[in-house]
């Protein structure tokens, strides 16, 4: 079956979608092949299909938009870098030793500015996320991060990174290197950089692994990533400990399914929470069907608007922007004080 | 022998009666009269323990404290100055898992009379002057949300504003769940407080206790400009539990303890609880007259 190859990877809730589609698709061979006029009845076809896409984009849950977030086709970190770039140079390494594959970056021209960009990546197809450790970066990542973003305050470059991983990566050799250190420094020194810096959540923004690039003047996100303080799967163990096991075993999956879908609800991790929240600055919103329905489109409104905000950071002297990045971070927490 | 017969009958209704040693042991621990050991069982006069300031007087286990008794063991007697006391936590998620986060968060206070998981203000140490903050693995597992994100926030910038030190006593699982991302966002504001205060060239000392791991060890905990850890602590970012699952291997025993991160170069120096105090008023005086 030569034509599976193409077959692109569903969502559960993409499938209305893709099998009206398909029936389009068949009546208008079957109407080529009897060259019978039914172009008006495709039209409604094509209308209720719109119609259809539009009503399930709408109201996605917030489990739903996990798993956008996560679709294997949705654009990477060097896509879009590739996409937006006039043109680029992948640099590598953390002089001290490593070269993570799960978090790249290099120079480049947006628009004609010299900028540094960087960001998560992922992998396209299981080997490939294999070789990328699916987006989880190492010490030695965030430490090339750090290295690439002291060579942009040397060359007053501005920074560009994209944050797309389901968090640091949890291993022996992470925790011998100093996972912990390495997000921390980044946290500290970002604070202390006089260029400015934009960050995107492209797709999944995991925890402390995604703030480990994500201190910003303008923190944006598009329409159907997410960020979160844990993950929901991870957070439904914890909380939720033993609820699934509570269940007849036949039950288990569909009690798993739905006590992380209560726990991606409950923790507040779409664009518009955090939006609400006043962590999130600006949504990018996404061609209908999600990025990767059309990554070009969904390209040339992530470059506008980092045009756009670079336009403005630029503007700012150094000290007047580290001191608005720091102002920035220090409005965030909700608690009371009576 | 008659006689003989009812001694043995005595001892037998005495066994009965009585309480044996053991019961009677466990009975004065449960008064708080003595102590046992939580790793070698050892047991000790409360008193004693208390003087020695939680370690076993046998093995030299460091029992768990509260904040304020880690503020009599570091700071001067009539030093002390809370901050930020007025600072509660407030729901703002409207987080529910099996249970609404606002009664949780309600029933920790009543039970550890906190109003949250860090108390932050300043004393005197040896005679130095210090900004402490001192997180209480009690309340919630030490976990960091907007309160305890705030309140060290204000604790480094009064320090970086009166020019003297800061320390932080960790104790945490990392950051609060139930307050979703503006957990997450407290390592990076209390980050950036830290910045200004390195800039300001003063000196800065966390102080690992067990367990500090997540996201506190992911930010503030790692940021010193010398790191102390109590001895045997658990110090790590990731869960010893989730890097065996994505491992599946087994972890060296000693595994993200204090020894280990001394061993691998990411803390300064093993303090013992009762060196503790003497040791940090001794980093504060050598460097005090570094940029001030």
């Amino acid at each position: 079956m030569a034509g599976n190859e193409k077959k692109p990877f569903l969502l559960e809730f993409e499938k209305p979608l893709a099998e009206l589609q398909e029936r389009i698709e068949r009546i208008r061979e079957l109407a080529e092949e009897s060259s019978v006029d039914i172009s008006s009845q495709i039209r409604q076809l094509e209308t209720k299909y719109v119609q259809l896409r539009d009503e399930i984009f709408s109201s996605l849950t917030p489990a739903q938009r996990l798993q956008l977030a996560r679709h294997p086709r949705r654009p990477s970190t060097l896509d879009y870098i590739q996409a937006i770039c006039d043109e680029w140079i992948e640099l590598h390494g953390d002089r001290r030793g490593k070269d993570d594959p799960a978090l790249v970056g290099g120079v480049g021209k947006l628009a004609g500015i010299p900028v540094v960009l960087l960001g998560h990546q992922k992998g396209r197809d299981t080997k490939d996320n294999v070789a990328r450790n699916f987006g989880m970066a190492a010490p030695g990542g965030y430490r090339k991060a750090m290295r690439l973003m002291e060579h942009a305050n040397r060359f007053g470059m501005p920074i560009i990174s994209f944050i797309d991983t389901p968090g640091a990566w949890a291993g022996l050799e992470a925790e011998e290197l100093g996972q912990g250190e390495a997000i921390a420094y980044n946290l500290r020194e970002m604070f202390r950089l006089d260029v400015p810096i934009i960050c995107t959540v492209i797709g999944e923004g995991g925890s402390g692994g995604a703030l480990g690039i994500g201190v910003s003047d303008r923190l944006m996100m598009f329409e159907h990533a997410v960020y979160y303080v844990a993950s929901p799967e991870a957070c439904a163990s914890i909380l939720w400990k033993d609820a699934v096991k509570s269940v007849p075993a036949s039950a288990q999956a569909a009690e798993a399914l739905r006590i992380n879908s209560q726990a991606a609800e409950a923790l507040k991790i779409t664009a518009k929470d955090l939006k609400n929240l006043g962590i999130l600055d600006q949504i990018l919103p996404e061609p209908l069907g999600g990025a990767h329905a059309d990554s070009i489109r969904a390209a040339e409104v992530l470059k506008d608007a980092i045009l756009k905000n670079l336009q403005q950071l630029q503007l700012l002297p150094s000290a007047e922007l580290r001191s608005l990045r720091y102002d920035k971070f220090r409005q965030m927490g909700i608690f009371t004080e009576g | 022998m008659p006689q003989l017969g009812s001694l043995f009958d005595w001892f037998a209704d005495r066994q009965k009666t009585s309480p044996s040693i053991q019961q009677q042991q466990e009975r004065e621990i449960a008064d708080g009269l003595w102590t046992k050991c939580e790793d070698c069982n050892a047991i000790a006069y409360t008193k004693d323990l208390i003087a020695n300031q939680m370690v076993c007087l046998e093995c030299g286990h460091h029992k768990r404290v509260s904040c304020h008794e880690r503020i009599s063991q570091l700071i001067d007697d009539d030093t002390w100055i809370p901050l930020d006391e007025q600072l509660q936590p407030s729901d703002p998620l409207k987080f529910r898992d099996r249970k609404a986060y606002s009664d949780r968060l309600r029933e920790t206070q009543r039970k550890t009379g906190l109003t949250d998981a860090v108390v932050t203000g300043m004393g005197k140490i040896e005679g130095s002057p210090i900004a402490l903050g001192v997180m209480d693995f009690r309340f919630m597992g030490g976990s960091m949300g907007s309160v305890v994100g705030e309140k060290l926030t204000r604790a480094i910038e009064y320090a970086t504003a009166n020019r003297i030190a800061v320390a932080i006593v960790c104790a945490s699982g990392g950051a609060r769940m139930q307050e979703g991302m503006l957990s997450l966002m407290q390592m990076a504001k209390i980050s950036g407080a830290l910045e200004r205060h390195r800039e300001a060239q003063l000196l800065y000392l966390p102080i690992l206790t067990h367990p500090t791991t997540g996201g506190v060890i992911a930010s503030f905990a790692m940021l010193g400009d010398i790191i102390l850890a109590e001895p045997k602590a658990t110090i790590g970012f990731a869960g010893r539990r989730v890097i065996e699952q994505t491992l599946r291997e087994k972890l060296p025993d000693d595994f993200q303890t204090s020894e280990y991160l001394l061993k691998k170069g990411f803390v300064d120096k093993i303090v013992p609880r009762t060196q503790l105090k003497h040791t940090v008023a001794q980093l504060v005086r050598l460097h005090q007259t570094v940029g001030s």
